[in-house]
């Protein structure tokens, strides 16, 4: 039952096939069984259980909704009532949050019963999942490489099908990349059409959560129940959701899509570029007209974000002082002893380096250099979408320049680990919706498909998504000893 | 050498709202630690601020009322900096864009007006406190006040004297309690002050090296640190010395002024706009709302007290410096239909005097609108005397009864019966033929001893312009 996609485990639920707590069991059992690979930072089993059984009442009683009864998981950056929040770091290693997300409360209210907390990168700082405090995640193709990060617990798991489905979160290409290198779809929606209540802030104009799942059908029933305006969250943008299973099949006859050349230049692995080929080539075949666009100021984004991003989370994580809650160091001396040996010695080396890039990009006299300029060229980035989605439907590329390296490859070069950024981050600096789908292999390792399209259009994303895993069974490849 | 004082104060009103600017955890001052902080209010992981409408609203108010230009949109930003009492690492607060932009205020000192000019008005969140007390060493935080939202007035450096500072801050004072934005109560902080002092040599252009002074929360200690730390300054400068730009605190029990931090010590705050919050737009709408809400103001109240009422400027002054009270007296004039005069002294004088004295607030006065007006009404008709007026106050101010009442229980109403007092009178001259004869013989002054008599035999009662007349005809 492990290898069913929802829709497929929700009719046999209601079937009776067999039970929720059947289920959650064997999802359960599968996760201990593959404790190597590290995804989980906290398996909620006794809670998981729990629910189950009420779930299972639910769909008894004829009163379940899609996700009534089906096992998930939470990246540990959602806040989670009784059950240890930590996002990846020693910080929040003794942290139980007091309340809910919103969306963690949104997949309760749904029925959908939570297996427990996803391994993360630090504060979802990194591209690799190496910088968590509970260790790298192994990526289930290949267990010698990295899943990707930061969402790496979450796409390990959904690809060693040992969750049914995820979340994850994504500030820079967080969900879209661990998805890319574990051939799992993954879906950043528009900026503000998921709640950030509850979700542990990194950079805040930029983060938003998304799903994790094995089908884009899986991730349009996941969307539904996460999005949605929340009067907690500012930013949350207060639009009417629309139903993202609706349109799954609608022809993409006709469907203009643009290649941005910036995405097929130099770095690009030529393996790797053609599998993106091919792929684009089935969407022809669909009816679609291909067409090459321009997105002139892409090569900023990388610079952009990296002064952005730390920017705003050197405030964000300011509140990790040890003085209310989180680790605090031993004896400390005064004031200032605290602050520093708490801080020094619960986060980790990367947060740390962040902190410092974004502490002196807002300091007097360098604030207008740094962070306003890079206001300014994050609009023109915005503007360079724009202008393509004037001419075309949606934009398609690579997610990543290579498939998933190896654990510890890239470490020790910072600079390197960021460039494999460049093909996701213009996206958050834009506040667009994209995903990433399974389109082939280079040497056994999966490669993904980046979709992009304008504000609030996920149905249609969704819609190009699901027809070509109509034709093409990526999708359903499933790693060697994970079956 | 002649100096000149040049001072510019920020004022910290805080905002009279239910919740908090961020949260909706209650302002309500005086609870049990940490019993009014919610999630947010704590800083915890993952939480996120929303901002309260009902301070936007009282913000372009206070903008409003002083002329200000309202800026259509303004920005909210991190102030970054590290303090136990600060949850977030970061107050919120605004800095290139502030809600209220440049205004004005009118003072008066010693009769001469003064025009001070408001740089700006931003909106910020309030920090927590730190006790030191009781905890054996430690410190403890206690984060009700934290999120209390509060509006930062900031003056152009147009003060020349702590008399004009006090004048000021009096005027501010005023204002944000009758646009009903602030109650404040200084004790409980709701209203604070920061002065920035220098001095200059007169004539001179530039301005001299500021220090700026905290802890200063009264109009009495405004006044005294003000005067100190330019004493200090004077002195410095003409030791030879010159005044460093720092922050230093007023220690009333010396009075005196002490460094807390210099300029090289001061945190760079790293202001940035806060991601978590959309700029705040201020819609034509809203604009107009507020417009129509606006009370009138007082400087524009006073100047209709003085047409309206004939009132010369001391007791304008006094009859405005709270909505409350202009409201009381308005009320009083209304339901007594008396003289605005006879009613302007009673509110002032006796009325006042008896707040003062109980400690009370206008809206606290055992004496409510009606039961003044229905005294002052029986002085108008001469029911009672001015004297007898003063009795039945006092009756009055135990709060159980009305005039009318206490005058019946009390059998006050004054003898106006010609009759009566004639009987009274006739037998006072039949006791005393001596004051008579002294009387008769040129000595005038003992008329008051016969009106004393007569009053006094009445019990206060008889109607003095009576008791005179037929005074004057039975001594002819």
């Amino acid at each position: 039952m492990h290898n069913k996609t929802i829709t497929e485990l929700a009719k046999d639920l209601r079937e009776g096939k067999f039970s929720s707590v059947e289920l959650t069991q064997s999802y359960l059992d599968r996760i201990k069984k593959h404790s190597e690979l590290n995804c989980f930072i906290t398996v909620a089993e006794d809670f998981a259980i729990e629910s189950a059984k009420m779930a299972d009442i639910k769909l008894a009683n004829g009163d379940a909704s899609p996700l009534t009864g089906i096992p998930i998981a939470q990246k540990d950056i959602f806040c989670t009532q009784g059950t240890k929040t930590s996002c990846g770091s020693k910080m929040l290693d003794n942290f139980i949050s007091p309340y809910n997300a919103t969306v963690v409360e949104k997949f309760n209210h749904s029925g959908a019963v939570m297996l427990g907390k996803l391994n993360m990168d630090e504060f979802a700082m990194g591209s690799s999942n190496e910088t968590s405090f509970y260790g790298a995640v192994q990526n289930p193709w290949d267990t010698s490489t990295v899943p990707g990060g930061s969402s790496g617990g979450s796409a390990s798991a959904v690809a060693a099908h040992l969750t049914a489905a995820a979340t994850g979160t994504d500030t820079g290409g967080s969900i879209r990349q661990p998805a890319a290198f574990c051939g799992i779809t993954g879906l950043k929606p528009t900026y503000g059409r998921v709640s950030r209540y509850g979700m542990i802030a990194f950079a805040s104009s930029l983060d938003q959560a998304g799903p994790m799942t094995r089908s884009a059908e899986d991730a349009a029933t996941l969307l539904q129940t996460m999005s949605g305006f929340d009067p907690k969250d500012s930013t949350s943008m207060n639009k009417p959701v629309p139903d993202y299973s609706m349109g799954l099949n609608n022809s993409l006859e006709g469907l203009k899509i643009g290649l941005p050349k910036e995405f097929f230049s130099e770095g690009l692995n030529d393996s790797v570029a053609r599998v993106i080929e091919t792929a684009v080539d089935e969407y022809r075949k669909m009816g679609a007209e291909i067409k090459e666009v321009s997105l002139p100021h892409m090569k900023l984004s990388i610079p952009v974000y990296y002064v952005i991003a730390p920017a705003e989370c050197s405030a964000n994580l300011s509140r990790f002082d040890g003085v209310r809650f989180g680790y605090r160091c031993d004896e400390p001396k005064d004031l200032n002893d605290l602050y520093i040996r708490s801080r020094g010695e619960a986060f980790g080396d990367e947060v740390k380096r962040r902190i410092l890039m974004g502490t002196y990009a807002l300091s007097a006299g360098y604030y207008d250099a740094y962070y306003i300029k890079a206001q300014k060229a994050r609009r023109l980035i915005s503007e360079d979408f724009k202008q393509a989605f004037s001419e075309v439907d949606v934009l398609m590329g690579p997610v990543s320049p290579s498939t998933a390296f190896g654990l510890g490859e890239k470490t020790g070069d910072p600079i390197e680990m960021y460039l494999a950024d460049i093909y996701t981050i213009a996206v958050n600096l834009a506040g667009l919706p994209a995903i990433s789908i399974p389109a082939g292999f280079v040497n056994e390792k999966p490669v993904g498909l980046q979709i992009i399209s304008n504000y609030f259009t996920e149905p249609h994303l969704l819609n190009v998504a699901h027809k070509y895993q109509q034709t093409t069974n990526w999708h359903q490849q499933t790693p060697k000893g994970f079956e | 050498m002649e100096w000149e004082t040049v001072i510019g104060l920020e004022i910290h009103a805080q905002l009279a709202t239910k919740s908090k600017i961020f949260s909706s955890a209650s302002t309500a001052y005086g609870a049990e630690p940490n019993t009014q902080a919610c999630a947010v209010d704590l800083g915890l992981p993952g939480v996120l601020p929303v901002l309260n409408q009902q301070v936007v609203r009282m913000a372009v108010k206070f903008g409003m009322a002083i002329g200000a230009e309202i800026a259509p949109y303004s920005v909210f930003a991190r102030k970054n900096y590290f303090y136990p009492d600060l949850p977030k690492g970061y107050q919120i607060s605004q800095m290139d864009h502030p809600i209220v932009g440049f205004g004005h205020i009118d003072i008066d000192v010693n009769g001469t007006k003064k025009r001070i000019g408001v740089t700006r008005a931003h909106l910020e969140e309030d920090a927590g406190k730190s006790l030191h007390e009781n905890f054996h060493g430690s410190t403890g935080i206690d984060l009700n006040r934290a999120g209390t939202p509060l509006l930062e007035i900031v003056s152009e450096p147009d003060m020349r004297s702590a008399q004009e500072a006090v004048a000021y801050m009096r005027k501010i004072h005023d204002l944000v309690r009758y646009l009903e934005i602030c109650d404040g109560n200084m004790q409980e902080g709701s209203f604070r002050c920061d002065a920035n002092v220098s001095v200059r040599p007169k004539g001179q252009e530039s301005l001299g090296t500021r220090a700026e002074l905290k802890n200063i929360n009264s109009f009495k200690f405004v006044e005294k640190a003000i005067n100190i730390e330019i004493e200090r300054q004077i002195d410095l400068i003409e030791g030879g010395g010159t005044v460093v730009q720092e922050t230093r605190l007023y220690d009333a029990d010396n009075n005196e002024t002490r460094s807390m931090r210099s300029k090289e010590e001061a945190n760079d705050y790293r202001y940035f706009p806060d991601p978590d919050l959309l700029p705040v737009e201020i819609t034509d709408e809203l604009r107009e709302q507020v417009k129509a809400d606006l009370p009138e103001l007082p400087d524009a109240k006073k100047l209709r007290f003085k047409e309206q009422y004939a009132q010369d400027d001391e007791i304008a002054t006094t009859l405005t410096s709270s909505r409350q009270l202009a409201d009381f007296y308005e009320a009083v004039v209304e339901i007594s239909g008396c003289e605005a005069k006879l009613c302007a002294n009673w509110v002032c004088g006796n009325f006042l005097a008896a707040l003062n004295k109980a400690g009370l607030n206008i809206n606290k006065t055992p004496i409510c609108q009606d039961r003044l007006a229905g005294l002052l009404k029986r002085i108008a008709d001469q029911t009672i005397s001015g004297k007898i007026a003063k009795q039945v106050f006092e009756e009055l101010w135990k709060g159980h009864a009305t005039a009318d009442e206490i005058i019946e229980q009390q059998g006050l109403k004054q003898i106006t019966d010609s009759n009566a007092i004639e009987a009274i009178i006739d037998k006072i001259i039949a006791d005393n033929p001596n004051q008579v004869k002294q009387y008769l013989s040129g000595k005038e002054k003992v008329f008051g001893f016969f009106v004393g008599q007569t009053m006094k035999a009445s019990q206060g009662k008889a109607n003095p312009n009576e008791v005179n007349k037929i005074l004057h005809n039975k001594l002819k």
